[in-house]
């Protein structure tokens, strides 16, 4: 008897800490969909700022989180998926593959604002780009090549063997083999994991704040070498920055909803093209 | 044909490139750490850093350089933060994998990835708005800003990371072994507590140290949630400022290459060695658990 | 005296420390079905993959010895091996078609080797599943994906894409080990086939198979070519006791 009430109990508490994870989840989402939906308007969405951004949209926050997330995928991805293949398909499994691999592993837990740092000392200004899109790009980008090397690599473990020398045996080059076969089974898998990353990259503050996020800017950036606004850095300066925070909560509650939407978005893709990348190759198997 | 082995050669040259310069910027991001920190040490000395509490390098006249109170104030917040969430996330972990239906998995497990994609500034964000004023309220606080805050943050932020990982580790128990469990008569909360969570101890142990190292290196939410006042916080209650706040407040306003400019790189270093060290033990431990599997 | 294909002359291979393959001398007859039988790990696979220098992709393979593959010294570093595994196609113990269409499968090979005349590839795409007994199931499938095939089509499948190529040998790696009795008999028939235009070696554990479909065979025990002779006389009259005892089902 005594056994079976401290056995309901037990269960009781698991299931209270698993309801409380996901209240977390519900309070954040009703909050800001509460709060924040009402701003939210067409206009909103794409207006300047006006009045000490007291009223107006956000529009060139979100042209600069597009921009920026953006420009870091194209710089990232390309090095990435090429680091990815080299590292899975033709680096012999040795210790310095081993070293090169958990050194990758360990850069994807630096905290973001040693990117940021890396992003001043090297971009801003020892490559003399100053804080630009381009700087901030280059940053962000760097902050999610771990990911895109990491989740490549298995994305393209996960292609079998026996299908890579199918094409091998056939008297295909082992370039051939890589470009007609493994990365088109491989793709659904890397890019799930890019679009993770970009929905990391588009969320990240940290790293673009020195680097090139400007607090206001009338224009949108003209070239990659302008400042630029952003949904996550606007949000910042609207909860904790602004003259009249109070005023601007409102504001800052559909910034933050504009800003969860999007990376909710890129994630629900991802996951997506996971569900049909595991479909696909589970018929291989 | 001879061009087809051209091309073969080729991209084996361009994949190698692209690693060369991957692993070379982020063996970069290690130099560039080190040398612009000794160009801190050069002005301030090593006993003052690590032992002084008082961080004022703005200050007219005689800077100081201590990080002592920040390095108290994030092993504070982080410590608080584990003590939320570990609990929380084992109990919901075992939950979903021991006992949640899978119905009931399919759906909480992408509503926790869901939880794991709000992005820090949104946390912090929800820090000012919904828990500041909450924990002004219960505790009777003139404003809620503080290390507590913080934690609550920090915790919700290491959560999915930490359910993932220890629900990986619960699975991976052997099913014989509660099977063993339950035709000795133990019921399933005994067979839980006594046999399927003593057996993958390490695997959560790698959990909590992953949750560690996100805490630990988070930026935005304590920097908007726990008040940032630099001095030695007392308890919970206080407002604090962690490394990477300072961080974060100062670079931007900070003159290029004066001592303060390369002091704000210490910091970040010792918070990337601290984080790299979590990461490692983490890979460590897991790496044995791993030969044990086997 | 028959014409011989391929001729392997005192092989031997190490995976870093350990010898796989010792001394092997070996031929094998062209136009004819050589089966490679023996029990668990005694290097047939081996044997066999040496022959398209599949172990190219494994660092820890070494190997002396020769292969001569007619006048071409397999071995040799400076052969092609691009162009010499377009001589010498191969089928693996599972199938594996690649994730495109039954129609690109096929076609693959060609493909990579230059052709994109599209008349000519569905020319060479159904005269090679037809070579393959496959052409009457798919023919109205051709753009689906080879992996809805059954396990049975898709070893099928596996011939025709090496027979695209038109391969003078083809290399069959236990090709059967992973179908149903119906599928065996079907791709045994078709081996029986395929021989009247290609050099077959295939490697089994399953001694009625050796006995239905080859010509000769070949008996090997811990990376030692032990016997070789005409099956019926491997089969019926074994010289070597480890022989007798393995076709007799003492061991393996």
């Amino acid at each position: 008897m005594k056994r079976k009430i401290i056995q309901i109990l037990g269960m009781a508490l698991m299931i209270a800490a698993t309801l409380v994870v996901v209240a977390i989840l519900g309070v954040v989402l009703f909050d800001l969909t509460a709060k924040g939906a009402p701003v939210l308007s067409w206009e909103f969405l794409t207006q300047s700022p006006k009045k000490g951004m007291t009223e107006g949209g956000i529009f060139p926050a979100i042209f600069g989180t597009t921009a920026v997330t953006l420009l870091s995928t194209m710089l990232a991805t390309p090095l990435g998926i090429g680091c990815a293949i080299f590292l899975h398909e033709y680096a012999p499994d040795n210790a310095f593959t081993r070293l090169i691999r958990a050194s990758i592993r360990n850069l994807a837990g630096v905290p973001s604002i040693v990117y940021g740092l890396f992003g001043v000392a090297i971009f801003v200004q020892f490559l003399g780009m100053g804080a630009s899109l381009l700087a901030a790009g280059c940053t962000l980008g760097l902050l999610t090549l771990p990911s895109i090397i990491t989740t490549t690599e298995e994305a393209l473990r996960n292609v079998p063997r026996l299908t890579r020398e199918g094409a091998l045996a056939l008297g295909a080059t082992k370039w051939e083999t890589i470009r007609t076969v493994v990365l088109p089974s491989a793709l659904p898998g890397i890019l799930t994991g890019v679009i993770l990353a970009l929905s990391r990259g588009a969320g990240e503050t940290a790293p673009i704040l020195f680097t090139g996020v400007a607090f206001y800017s009338r224009y949108l950036p003209g070239s990659v070498f302008d400042e630029f606004m952003a949904l996550p850095y606007h949000l910042y300066i609207l909860s904790t920055q602004h003259h009249a925070i109070e005023e601007v909560r409102p504001l800052a509650y559909a910034t933050a909803l504009t800003l969860i939407l999007l990376v909710f978005m890129l994630n629900l893709t991802a996951f997506w093209a996971r569900a049909r990348w595991q479909r696909s190759l589970g018929a291989g198997k | 044909m001879n061009q087809r082995l051209f091309w073969d050669k080729f991209f084996e040259k361009v994949f190698k490139g692209t690693a060369w310069v991957a692993v070379l910027t982020l063996v970069g991001i290690f130099l560039m750490l080190l040398i612009n920190s000794a160009r801190a040490f050069e002005t301030i000395s090593f006993a003052e850093f690590f032992s002084g509490t008082a961080w004022n390098p703005a200050a007219y006249g005689e800077a100081t350089y201590g990080i002592g109170a920040m390095l108290f104030s994030t092993l504070l917040v982080t410590i608080g933060a584990m003590l939320i969430a570990v609990p929380l996330g084992i109990g919901a972990a075992a939950f979903l994998s021991e006992v949640a239906s899978p119905r009931t998995r399919n759906i909480l497990k992408p509503a926790i990835e869901m939880l794991a994609a709000v992005p820090s500034v949104v946390i912090g964000f929800l820090g000012i708005v919904l828990v500041a004023p909450a924990l002004a309220k219960i505790f009777d606080l003139p404003h809620g800003l503080n290390a507590l805050n913080g934690s609550i943050l920090l915790a919700i932020m290491a959560l999915p990371t930490l359910i993932s990982v220890t629900e990986d580790a619960i699975h991976a128990v052997p099913q014989h072994y509660k099977e063993a469990s339950y035709a000795l008569g133990a019921n399933r909360w005994e067979t839980l507590l006594r046999v399927t969570l003593p057996s993958c101890t390490s695997g959560i142990l790698v959990a909590i140290m992953l949750g560690l190292g996100r805490a630990l290196g988070e930026t935005m939410t304590v920097l908007m949630a726990t008040g940032n006042a630099t001095a030695m916080p007392n308890g919970f209650f206080d407002s604090v400022r962690t490394i990477t706040a300072t961080v974060a407040i100062e670079m931007g306003e900070v003159p290029f290459g004066t001592p303060h400019y390369f002091s704000l790189f210490a910091c970040a270093l010792v918070l990337f060695l601290i984080t790299l060290l979590v990461n490692i033990a983490a890979e460590r431990v897991a790496a044995g658990y791993r030969r044990k599997g086997q | 005296m028959e014409k011989i294909k391929i001729d392997i002359q005192e092989l031997d291979l190490f995976f870093d420390k350990k010898q796989v393959l010792k001394n092997v001398s070996l031929h094998i007859p062209a136009g004819k079905i050589t089966a490679i039988i023996g029990p668990s790990g005694c290097g047939k696979s081996t044997l066999l993959r040496s022959l398209n220098r599949m172990h190219d992709l494994n660092p820890q393979a070494r190997l002396s010895g020769k292969i001569m593959l007619d006048e071409l010294n397999i071995l040799h570093g400076n052969t092609n091996v691009v162009h010499l595994r377009r001589r010498i196609g191969m089928v693996f113990q599972k199938p594996n078609p690649f994730p495109k269409s039954i129609a690109e499968n096929v076609s693959y090979g060609l493909k990579i080797n230059g052709l994109h005349d599209k008349k000519k590839l569905a020319e060479a795409v159904e005269n090679s599943l037809r070579a393959a007994a496959l052409w009457d199931e798919v023919k109205d499938d051709l753009d689906k994906s080879a992996l809805d095939l059954s396990g049975g089509q898709q070893q099928r499948l596996c011939i025709a894409r090496a027979v695209a190529v038109e391969p003078e040998v083809i290399l069959m790696d236990e090709p059967c080990s992973a179908l149903d009795p119906i599928s065996t008999a079907k791709v045994e028939e078709l081996m029986l086939e395929l021989k009247k235009k290609y050099t077959l070696v295939i490697v089994t554990h399953n001694m009625q198979q050796a006995q239905r479909v080859s010509d000769f065979t070949a008996f090997m025990y811990l990376g030692e070519l032990i016997e070789v002779g005409e099956t019926r006389q491997i089969f019926q009259k074994p010289q070597h006791d480890l022989t007798k005892n393995y076709v007799e089902g003492h061991f393996g």
